[in-house]
């Protein structure tokens, strides 16, 4: 795709993940959202003066299982740095952030595409680590000059900010980076990622490289900022890269020469305008700050991290395919739907012993079916149990496969046994005499058919197949044709 | 003078702090001085001391992730300048 453009994208990403604590990072206000404003607060978050923030060990952990999961190194020693700057949702005047001694650095995030629209790759990350989010600034949209209101239950939540090697070369990476750091991150357990409800914001970050008579250039970096959905970011960075490349061929302005944009993404007009710049905020004068210790870390600790931490996304799609035999596509497919779905994959697998006729059923059934009802897995009504009487009864043929999906639908709407369902909907298994004869008695009333296929035409036997459901419906297809081609063979 | 008046203006503005010529002269004097003062520490020989990251010897502080009740959200508007029944009041913000 992108060997057509005439110019090389680079994308990095910076994500902000909030943790999934009880409480604040450094007071113990509750984080939970939604509730009415300023009613979370304290001393600390509201920055009285001598109140001290306390580290919470909840949210550090949550950072530590983040970091292990992304291969990120985890130094033994970490401390926290105050950034400075003033805004009306920062009581502090400054986020107590960290700056030059992370907690975590140089990771990696391995993305593919199972469609292959990209080379499957690594994508580096540069490091991980933890701050404080600030207040909710309400503007009156409909009256400019009014107040603007500050709701501080959010200030002081903690963050986790995930920052990425520019290593993406097309929006539809960025996309699955973000996606497949989504999901890491619910396996986990480490946070809800909801970003409607802002626990997972992106900003990106854009330029290009074009080959040039007199060599290489970079344009400018552009920050894209207020993208409230992954598709939104997909679709911001396909405006940005061509809206660069116009601009260079006008202007010439490369990187270097034309400080760093920042733009906000208008979902409505599908367009990024340029933000109007916080005058000189890059000087944020980090230093350290007094008021919280440092922490360190044992490899002991470490190492204990990591030994709990789940089975993550990747490993899991290649467990299912070496394990089960499934394709690449089916295991990727089950795995992004989230650990319940794999749960009930493996609990169905464990009861039909044939993984692939499995996966055919969730990706095919189950999965559309959670798709139209919106509902979870959890509240599907079909349980492994079930659905395993079902396949059994397709693989001891006594059903063929489009009448199972006639049951499948049935059982959907009943708590009835399949037993009794089959029973109920007039379906047994025909004894093979009874197919034996059916057989003969249709090749006997149709000798072209029988010429046709003596001739090699075995697509002729479908016809026959046609007239034998209409005699008996609970004949399986399968074996009915199978047994026509042997009697043609032996006349 | 360690510190020139542009440094001053440029922390000023940072700073939300609207200065009057005269008070540029006095605080870039001022200023200047304290820095001076500061910068004896850089005649001290560190070759063998480790570097600080905190002025205390303490590591490892944590509180567990349990809720504690927050403020009645009247005392928490309490010393608002500005506000309603919810909310601290401030000066339109324009944009983000």
């Amino acid at each position: 795709m992108s060997e057509s453009l005439p110019y090389k994208i680079v994308i990095g990403l910076e994500v902000h993940v909030q943790l999934a604590t009880k409480t604040k990072l450094f007071c113990r206000c509750s984080t939970e959202y939604g509730n009415a404003p300023n009613t979370q607060t304290c001393p600390v978050c509201l920055a009285m003066p001598g109140a001290m923030p306390v580290m919470n060990r909840e949210a550090f952990q949550l950072g530590m299982r983040t970091a292990c999961a992304l291969d990120l190194q985890i130094p033994l020693f970490t401390k926290w740095d105050r950034k400075n700057y003033y805004y009306p949702d920062l009581p502090k005047g400054y986020q107590i952030s960290q700056f030059d001694l992370p907690m975590s650095e140089k990771g990696t995030l391995y993305i593919s595409d199972p469609k292959g629209r990209f080379e499957p790759k690594d994508v580096g990350i540069i490091r991980a680590h933890l701050e404080e989010d600030a207040g909710k600034s309400m503007h009156d949209e409909a009256n400019g000059k009014a107040d603007s209101r500050i709701d501080l239950n959010r200030c002081g939540t903690p963050l986790l900010e995930i920052v990425s090697e520019p290593d993406m070369s097309s929006p539809e990476e960025a996309k699955a980076y973000l996606e497949e750091l989504k999901l890491i991150l619910s396996y986990l357990g480490v946070s809800d990622c909801n970003m409607q409800e802002g626990s997972l914001r992106v900003d990106a970050n854009i330029n290009l490289h074009i080959e040039t008579k007199n060599g290489k250039i970079a344009t400018p970096i552009v920050e894209i900022k207020n993208m409230n959905s992954f598709r939104a970011v997909e679709r911001a960075l396909h405006y940005e890269a061509p809206r660069q490349y116009d601009i260079w061929q006008e202007t010439g302005g490369v990187i270097g020469e034309i400080s760093k944009e920042t733009r906000g993404w208008d979902d409505s007009a599908q367009v990024t305008r340029a933000q109007r710049e916080k005058e000189d905020m890059s000087d944020y004068r980090y230093f350290p700050e007094p008021d919280l210790a440092p922490v360190t870390v044992t490899e002991a600790q470490i190492a204990e991290v990591k030994a709990s931490l789940s089975e993550l996304p990747q490993q899991i799609r290649k467990r299912l395919q070496a394990d089960y035999k499934i394709s690449e596509y089916d295991a990727e497919v089950i795995v992004n739907q989230g650990q319940a779905t794999v749960d009930y994959y493996e609990a169905l697998v464990s009861k039909v012993n044939d993984g692939k006729l499995a996966a055919n059923w969730i990706t095919q059934g189950v999965l559309r079916i959670l798709k139209e009802q919106q509902i979870e897995i959890d509240a599907f009504p079909i349980t492994t149990d079930r659905l395993a009487d079902l396949l059994s009864a397709v693989q001891n043929k006594e059903i063929d496969t489009t009448r199972a999906k006639d049951v499948f639908e049935k059982l959907l709407e009943s708590e009835t046994s399949v037993a009794d369902m089959m029973k109920e909907m007039g379906i047994e298994k025909v004894d093979d005499s009874a197919i034996d004869s059916l057989c003969r008695e249709l090749l006997e009333a149709n000798p072209k058919v029988v010429a046709d296929l003596k001739a090699g035409k075995q697509q002729a036997v479908g016809s026959l197949i046609g007239q034998a459901k209409k005699k008996n419906p609970n004949i399986d297809p399968g074996s009915f044709r199978k047994l026509c081609l042997e009697i043609v063979q032996s006349m | 003078m360690s510190l020139s008046r542009e440094d001053v203006e440029k922390v000023s503005l940072l700073s939300r702090l609207k200065l009057s010529e005269d008070e540029l002269v006095v605080m870039t004097d001022q200023m200047s001085r304290i820095i001076d003062y500061i910068d004896l520490l850089s005649e001290v020989n560190t070759d063998d001391v480790e570097p600080m990251t905190h002025a205390v010897e303490q590591f490892n502080v944590f509180a567990d992730d349990v809720v504690h009740q927050s403020l009645p959200r009247d005392e928490a508007l309490a010393n608002a300048p500005k506000r309603d029944d919810e909310c601290f009041h401030v000066p339109a913000v324009l944009g983000d």
